[in-house]
């Protein structure tokens, strides 16, 4: 096995996904697939190669500091599944 | 006459000759939507009001001598792509009721042109599909035979403007997502060199690979819409500030002086015989443009879906971690707690398979699993870079299959995720190299359904890739064929 039901549960707690029993036994198997096929990748030798992270080399993109409108707080917010007006509402943290 | 079944720049002429007003041929695409929208479902969201508003508004503007290179001209976008006051769900039912605030640069830009958005076509959940069967509105028909796929992720995007539903479309395409459906829809799609065309209001899957792109009915259409969307962007930092071309001025006649590289790994064991036949062929035509042909190698090319499903599935657990029924789309309101609100939102919101793709992500980037597999994907990932890099050290541009198949039945493969995987083999290596890739229809398989060629070429070379797609069209004549629907 490469990946274990207790390993997809603890993964889908920290990406706040809840799964039925069904979901993580169904997914473990997939993901075990998966994972069997990438591992196809240790095929290859990557000693001293250097990772890609973006297709071009576009470094630090900077713009001057400078003050610009930006949308307006009721139209932020107006998507919100709650909001009063002037914020988000969530349930009671602390 | 058959407004809807032109081509953008044939109805320009008619717009340009006042045989015809916006007004009018928007309201005969609704007529056209109205008669086959039900057989294949490309939309999500239609807008009929508000695109009718704006044609006559096109008219007045084209009466007074007025108007941008493309007004007056209805077309449809992916719902990934974020409009002003026109829903956008990007196919799930986690922004179901998400109304966007402000357009994507693309958006502005097409409407600057004087394009009339009409509808939001259908997609796979954020992308993430080779069939558009993972979508939470429907599963779109392919126009050619409405049992089978249209393809994914751009499924919608492909079907109506195969469907003539559509002058053209916009897609995104992060693995083959603009290609693959073109390619089963038999129509063009161009997915641009990463940085070519802002992504600002596009709804992100996978950053490092994302790009937005035309899925059109020709060659010159597909060259006109990307020379309206390309361009720096200051609010997409990854966009390039490099100089538009003319890219219809790249779209000559013959191909003297050209190198077509053939990547034998394109050829390889799973490719189906008819697909294989009418790339041969369409690379013949090529050579009797004037193009020569070369044998070329992308060893790497094997590896691409393997590295492919880390990394993607890596950058969307983070992506989409922002969909936490706070800021916008829907929320479960019975939970209590803050986490059990996060839970049950994402948990009721996400489909099947985004739920595998950020468990799958989330794994590859937890720690102790970082080094074998982002790590290791990212180090493959500067193989196939430098594998295209010796290539088009020996040639123009590359020509191959898009798919290794043509489309599959719906329901085929949706219980396999492993085999849907496989299928985007052919399209995946661009998307790690952020080079160009385009669409082109090559031949039509004995079971009636649309086969492409794709050309790839090295960053911003896209005037090429239209100038050989361009000439295959012109002797290939597949641009009149449509489906009977």
């Amino acid at each position: 096995m490469n990946i274990s039901k207790e390993e997809v549960a603890k993964v889908a707690n920290l990406a706040r996904l809840e799964l039925s029993e069904q979901e993580v036994i169904e997914i473990t198997g997939q993901l075990d697939r998966i994972l069997g096929y990438v591992a196809k990748l240790n095929e290859i030798d990557t000693t001293d190669v250097v990772p890609t992270t973006h297709a071009l080399a576009i470094h630090n993109a900077f713009r001057e500091d400078v003050v610009r409108p930006s949308l307006p707080q009721q139209e932020a917010l107006a998507n919100g599944p709650r909001q009063n007006g002037e914020a988000f509402v969530v349930p009671r943290i602390i | 006459m058959d407004y809807p079944g032109l081509s953008i720049h044939a109805l320009k002429d008619f717009l340009a000759a006042k045989k015809v007003t916006p007004l009018e041929v928007t309201e005969a695409v609704f007529a056209r939507i109205d008669a086959v929208e039900e057989k294949i479902g490309a939309f999500i969201t239609i807008s009929r009001e508000q695109a009718l508003r704006r044609a006559e508004e096109a008219g007045k503007r084209l009466d007074r001598g007025e108007g941008g290179v493309l007004c007056g001209i209805p077309l449809a976008i992916k719902d990934v792509i974020c409009t002003k006051g026109m829903r956008t769900t990007a196919g799930s039912k986690i922004l179901e009721p998400f109304i966007p605030p402000y357009n994507a640069t693309v958006i502005d830009k097409l409407e600057a042109a004087g394009a009339i958005i009409i509808g939001k076509l259908s997609m796979d959940e954020f992308a993430m599909g080779s069939a558009n069967e993972n979508c939470a509105y429907g599963v779109p028909k392919n126009p050619w035979n409405r049992e089978y796929i249209c393809g994914g992720s751009s499924g919608g995007s492909a079907a109506a403007v195969a469907a003539d539903e559509s002058f053209a479309s916009l897609g995104s395409d992060t693995g083959g997502s603009i290609r693959q459906p073109a390619s089963h829809c038999g129509i063009v799609g161009l997915k641009p060199t990463y940085g070519r065309v802002s992504r600002f209001g596009l709804l992100a899957y996978a950053s490092s690979l994302d790009q937005i792109g035309p899925l059109a009915k020709d060659v010159r259409d597909c060259a006109l819409l990307l020379g309206v969307i390309s361009g720096y962007d200051p609010r997409d930092s990854t966009s390039v500030n490099q100089a538009v071309p003319d890219y219809q001025g790249a779209l000559t006649d013959g191909l003297k002086g050209m190198t077509l590289g053939i990547p034998k790994e394109y050829f390889g064991e799973g490719l189906d015989p008819e697909v294989e036949a009418a790339v041969r062929g369409a690379v013949e035509k090529l050579q009797e443009a004037g193009a020569t042909v070369r044998q070329v190698s992308l060893p790497h090319t094997a590896y691409g879906v393997a590295a492919y499903y880390i990394i993607a599935p890596a950058e969307a657990s983070s992506n989409l971690a922002r969909y936490d029924g706070v800021k916008y789309g829907m929320r479960d309101m019975d939970a209590e707690t803050l986490m059990d609100m996060y839970k049950k939102t994402r948990s009721k919101g996400f489909g099947t398979e985004v739920k595998r793709r950020i468990i799958m992500g989330t794994y590859a980037l937890s720690s102790g699993y970082y080094d074998a597999y982002y790590k290791k994907a990212s180090q493959v990932r500067t193989l196939i870079v430098r594998d295209y890099q010796q290539a088009f050290a020996e040639c123009d541009v590359l020509v191959s299959p898009v798919t290794p198949t043509p489309a599959w039945k719906i329901g085929e493969k949706s219980h396999d995720p492993l085999s849907m995987y496989l299928s985007d083999v052919l399209t995946i290596p661009a998307n790690l190299a952020g080079i160009p890739g385009l669409s082109v229809p090559c031949g039509i398989s004995r079971g009636g359904l649309p086969i492409g060629l794709q050309i790839q070429g090295a960053h911003f070379q896209e005037e090429k890739l239209l100038r050989v797609g361009f000439n295959l069209e012109q002797r290939l004549d597949m641009a009149g064929r449509k489906p009977d629907l």
